[in-house]
């Protein structure tokens, strides 16, 4: 059969108003249906024919999903709709989490980030090039990986938790949301359940088709982010080709807790390394006890990369990967 | 007297249009009946149609018709055509399917099934060279006087090259200037250096869409293309039909660069399939299929030995090129050793190159051919060698810069003006060059700084095309152009040339452009940076043509000699009594009236054929003037840009921000200001995008494309350059032009390209990467003494 891409072909389109028809329909299309939030990553597939649901279910009417609320404890709770320039842009996360402010705002361009919504964005799929070209490795459902050979450009591929896929977790948030350990509320036929972030996104051994553990039948609700403490640090940094439009290469994101001169707690997370963000306990367990300086930074990110193996065109990465980490515990503001 | 308008700002007509939305692009029209085409593409970089099975696709309802090469007019040959039978790259058209709506044509063309013997390909030039490589065509995998033929490289070529020098075996093209040996004998430092300038797409915004429809046995064609009257003979001859028998409509061109210079090959299916079903036929060229039949730059593998007196002067320069030709070749090559010549006018100098065919899709001119990518490759290695003899960049750049006397290429010729140290002395100062080489080196935190130059000539204009000129009766100039509008303002600040001469309020001046049925004059292609010269010439001409008729008019009608009358302000009278004369709008009356060489009755000899036909068409609507551009010219036109990079380089990540960017350019008197900056700026941004980001990977295992994205491709974005490049012109007319403007297209892709890849080398101590683009992670690699990426010769990555 001959390819055609760029062409979106025909699809039931349900537009739910309200959480509930919206968990129904989800429910009731299962793996033959689609949620569109922003579309950002949803019209890449529809357009090039790869995944064709018979049905697409648009969140776009469902206003409950969109909103930013304080919750009792003095943390916050976004809506799975909320677009990625009111989560940068919102007074509320900019002062309580501006580590979340300012992963948000590094997403893409301002018309991404006004269209891309906050879980789009980290229910997003991964952008290996040979899958998203639309070829039938693991991923894919078949019985090969096209990126992880000696001769495969991987430059952009991962350097940990590699199981036959070496593809890599895409979204900016992703890391900024698991260092700020939120937890993610999932809606399906059955009621709700709660996951933390870091248990959130999963790794190809647990399944190789998925980046989340959201399932056919399941929808993302809201995140909900824990009050911040008080006086705590906090550092990200995205790393990438070209300033707009452009994916990270390697991100960092750490919140730590500083006393006097000594880290006492401290959450690193590092993504575009990995399938998934990688929270680093080997880093982490290195920087507490000791002050926030070069030298710890520098041990921190050697733990973090001791597991770290290259593929062909990607060894840079292990230099990036402890270097950001040093930055997040040196650097942290 | 009218206002100035020679380097006045002054918007152009179609500017509004434009950012309003209201312009017209090909894929905007509609005509009655119109109907869809979509392309079915090769999945494999080389291969041949054993057979085709459009069966199922036939059967759909709504499928209106389907096309194969065969159906195209000529023969299948060596050159491309918009279809194939035997693909020579992945994404290469095989076949295009109509149908009543895109759907429909898109799911008829997943419905067909094609049957490919597989053939073998290759995607480096090298490996095509080596015995036993794949030539990428069946009939070879070079060319020589248009010969199509396979050579190759004994092994020990590659042996004696090891894995650090580029193999240099029998070249098809090769030339010298005095001797280099010779050269190298009295030099007092060499550097030697092998290196790779990757291709890149061109990724125009606007693809290459085009509709197409018949009447009566004529052609009538929507395109993009970045020519007009050039473009309509391209489509005559792709079709085989008179030239009476084309029309076309191209108003609007959303960006070429280089790939869409008269129109594109695929313009041939809508109007081949809309012939053959009798209903007009749309054909949407995604940014998918863009990236395929969109053209590319042509890549270099190359090794260059330099050598430098005591006093900074070049003595020998030595170049060998092997050319990544794509599937049906590329002239990069030839222009790279000649603009060699022109940035460092080597006393001595050999060329040496081979043009290789790879499966990887077609090359064509890209802003600047070969000049953009040798000017990248050896500013670096001036710059060290500017280091081992202790001289200042900016000084070995004076010292071999070509001056009035300067010569280009294997024949030597002149240049007609040559303002380079000029430009270099009026960079300098823009940038502070004094004060901002002292931060060369400087660190803060983990930011190291670096500065960098780059010196870019290009070819900037041709002579002896035509204008054509009409007064009509509303006392109003239109200005007829046969050229495109390609995106840049030449379109109108050309005919800024007639209203000079004619002393005449710009708001008095029409542009008449874009479909070939409004009479348009034998013109240049838009490319090669010549509109501006050729046509502001050809525009004088055809302006002072029609004062003389206006003079020879008014004594006519008024008495007295013709060399008693003036023209000014859009009219002509007397000189010392200006009552006595005519408004342009009588004076276009009376020439109706007297017919003749007044009304475009008669017409000079020496005019082209198309100027003729344009000038029949507008016999008897006004006073018309046409003339051949006649002016004396003696010399290559060549513009130079030179750019000033500063750049902050951190160590810990390897990314590089561009904190400072200023250029420079002797392009001739500035006849546009505004447009010249963004012209300037947007080709030192092209070009920085080359050396910082853009890429063009294959994967070597299938021999396909991955960046087929914008988003993977990676041109360059506004905020990866600083918010206001600067930038100044020397601002002196060419003597040998009436009005003394060069082009400026082309020569700025080079200088920014060169000088962000100089200040990179420089914020590393020196350490040149020797390829582009230098992308973070070979620059990390670098500094943490990592393997870095790739290979030295590898291409594609
Ligand atoms: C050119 C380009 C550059 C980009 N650059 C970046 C970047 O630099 N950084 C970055 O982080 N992102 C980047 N993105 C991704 C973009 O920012 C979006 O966040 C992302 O594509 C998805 O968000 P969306 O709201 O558009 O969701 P969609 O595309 O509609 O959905 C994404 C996926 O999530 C699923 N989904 C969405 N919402 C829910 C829900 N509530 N419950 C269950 N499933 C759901 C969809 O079914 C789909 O599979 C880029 C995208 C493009 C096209
Ligand atoms: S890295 Fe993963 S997504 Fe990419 S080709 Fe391999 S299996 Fe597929």
């Amino acid at each position: 059969m001959a390819v055609i891409r760029d062409m979106i072909p025909p699809f039931e389109l349900y537009q739910p108003s309200g959480v509930e028809d919206a968990v129904r329909l989800v429910g009731e299309h299962g793996d033959q249906g689609w949620v569109l939030a922003g579309g950002l990553d949803t019209f890449d597939w529809l357009k090039d024919r790869i995944k064709r649901p018979a049905a697409v279910i648009d969140l776009g009417g469902v206003a409950e999903l969109g909103g930013i609320s304080e919750t009792d404890d003095g943390g916050l709770e976004i809506g799975a709709m909320a677009r990625l320039t009111a989560v940068a842009e919102s007074g509320d996360v900019r002062s309580r989490f501006p580590l979340l402010a300012e992963a948000a705002g590094l997403v893409a361009t301002p018309q991404i980030r006004n269209q891309g919504t906050l879980g789009g964005n980290i229910v997003q799929d991964t952008r290996c090039w040979y899958y998203r070209s639309g070829w039938p490795c693991y991923r894919a459902g078949g019985n090969v990986c096209y990126a992880g050979t000696s001769r495969s450009m991987n430059r952009e591929h991962c350097i940990l938790g590699a199981s036959r896929c070496v593809a890599v977790n895409p979204s900016d948030t992703a890391p900024a949301l698991v260092a700020l350990d939120a937890e993610m509320t999932v809606a399906n036929a059955s009621g709700e359940r709660t996951y933390a972030a870091r248990d959130f996104f999963i790794g190809p051994e647990i399944d190789i088709t998925r980046m989340t553990v959201l399932e056919p039948g399941d929808l993302l609700t809201r995140v909900r982010l824990p009050a911040p403490q008080p006086g705590a640090r906090w550092y990200f940094e995205k790393i990438r080709d070209r300033k707009s439009w452009d994916f990270s290469l390697a991100s960092v994101a750490s919140v730590l807790h500083v006393d006097g001169d000594v880290v006492r707690d401290a959450r690193i997370v590092v993504n575009g390394v990995a399938p998934y963000p990688v929270r680093s306990d080997a880093a982490e367990a290195v920087a507490r006890g000791r002050a926030p300086d070069d030298e710890t930074g520098q041990m921190a990110g050697e733990a973090a990369v001791q597991d770290a193996r290259a593929l062909r065109h990607n060894d840079y990465k292990i230099a990036l990967m402890r270097n950001l980490v040093k930055r997040s515990v040196r650097d942290a503001a | 007297m009218a206002e100035n308008v020679i380097g006045t700002d002054i918007a152009p007509p179609d500017l509004r249009a434009k950012i309003t939305g209201r312009a017209r692009y090909a894929e905007d029209f509609r005509a009655e009946g119109m109907v869809f085409a979509k392309l079915l593409l090769s999945p494999m970089p080389h291969a041949r149609v054993r057979r085709v099975d459009t069966q199922a696709a036939e059967a759909m309802e709504g499928v209106l018709g389907i096309i194969r090469a065969s159906d195209l007019p000529g023969e299948a040959g060596p050159r491309e055509r918009a279809l194939t039978d035997e693909p020579k790259y992945e994404g290469e058209p095989i076949l295009a399917v109509a149908a009543v709506d895109e759907t429909t044509a898109a799911a008829a063309v997943e419905a067909i099934n094609v049957d490919l013997e597989e053939l073998p390909f290759v995607l480096d030039p090298l490996e095509s060279l080596r015995e036993g490589g794949d030539d990428a065509r069946l009939d070879g995998n070079t060319v020589k006087d248009r010969e199509v033929f396979s050579l190759k490289w004994p092994d020990a070529v590659f042996e004696e090259a090891g894995e650090d020098r580029l193999p240099m075996g029998e070249p098809t093209a090769e030339w010298a200037v005095g001797d280099v040996e010779a050269g190298f004998a009295e030099a007092a430092v060499v550097v030697e250096e092998t290196m790779v300038h990757q291709s890149v797409t061109h990724h125009p915004m606007e693809p290459r869409s085009c509709m197409a429809y018949w009447q009566n046995g004529k052609l009538f064609l929507h395109g993009s293309t970045q020519s007009t009257q050039q473009a309509r003979n391209a489509v005559a001859r792709s079709m085989e039909l008179d030239v009476e028998d084309v029309v076309l409509v191209a108003e609007y061109c959303g960006g070429g660069f280089g790939s869409k210079i008269s129109g594109a090959p695929i313009m041939t299916v809508p109007a081949v399939m809309s012939r053959k079903i009798g209903r007009p036929v749309m054909l949407r060229i995604t940014r998918y299929e863009e990236s395929y039949i969109g053209r590319a730059r042509a890549g270099f593998q190359g090794w260059a030995k330099i050598g430098f007196r005591r006093d900074g002067r070049m003595t020998a320069l030595d170049l060998y090129l092997v050319q990544d030709s794509g599937s049906y070749g590329a002239s990069d090559f030839g222009t790279a050793g000649v603009v060699a010549t022109a940035s460092y006018q080597p006393e001595n100098m050999r060329f040496r190159a081979i043009p290789v065919y790879t499966n990887t899709p077609p090359r064509s001119a890209q802003r600047a051919p070969g000049g953009a990518q040798i000017v990248a490759m050896l500013e670096p290695l001036v710059d060290k060698a500017a280091r081992e003899l202790g001289l200042d960049r900016l000084e070995i750049r004076k010292i071999n810069a070509a001056d009035g006397d300067g010569w280009l290429g294997p024949n030597q010729g002149r240049f007609t003006s040559a303002r380079v140290r000029e430009a270099l002395e009026l960079g300098a100062e823009l940038f502070d060059w004094d004060a901002k080489r002292q931060l060369s080196g400087q660190t803060e935190g983990t930011k190291v700084t670096g500065v960098g130059i780059g010196l870019s000539p290009f070819t900037a204009g041709s002579s002896g095309r035509d204008g054509l000129l009409v007064v009509r009766d509303d006392g109003k100039l239109y200005v007829h152009q046969g050229i495109g509008n390609l995106g840049t303002h030449s379109i109108a600040d050309t005919a800024r040339a007639a209203a000079k001469v004619l002393d005449l309020s710009w708001d008095q001046v029409e542009i008449v452009w874009g479909d070939t049925r409004k009479h348009l004059p034998h013109s240049t292609v838009q490319a090669g940076s010549q509109t501006t010269f050729a046509h502001t010439r050809a525009n004088h001409a055809a302006a002072e043509a029609l004062v003389a008729l206006l003079q020879e008019l008014a004594a006519r009608e008024l008495g007295d000699s013709p060399e008693s009358y003036r023209v000014a302000d859009g009219r002509v009278f007397r000189a010392g009594n200006a009552s006595v004369g005519m408004s342009f709008a009588e004076a276009a009356r009376r020439a109706v009236a007297l017919g003749g060489k007044f009304s475009g009755e008669e017409y000079p000899d020496d005019l082209n054929d198309a100027t003729k036909a344009a000038v029949q068409g507008l016999a008897g609507q006004g006073l018309v003037a046409a003339a051949k551009d006649n002016y004396p010219r003696d010399g290559a036109i060549y513009s130079w840009v030179i750019s000033f990079c500063q750049v902050e380089l951190d160590k810990e990540t390897g990314e590089v921000e561009i904190v400072d960017l200023a250029s420079s350019a002797d392009c001739g008197t500035v006849l546009h200001s505004r447009s010249l900056t963004a012209q300037t700026n947007g080709g030192v941004i092209q070009g920085i995008g080359m050396a910082k980001s853009q890429r063009w990977v294959f994967d070597p295992r299938w021999g396909v494309p991955l960046t087929k994205r914008f988003y993977t491709a990676r041109p360059p974005g506004i905020l990866d350059v600083p918010r206001s490049p600067r930038f100044a012109a020397v601002d002196l007319p060419d003597p040998q032009t009436p009005v003394g403007s060069k082009g400026i297209g082309e020569p700025p892709v080079g200088a920014g390209e060169a000088a962000y890849a100089c200040a990179v080398a420089d914020a590393m101590g020196g350490r040149y990467l020797r390829r582009t683009p230098v992308t973070s992670d070979m620059i990390l690699a670098e500094m943490e003494g990592r393997s870095g990426p790739y290979e030295l010769l590898d291409t594609h990555v």
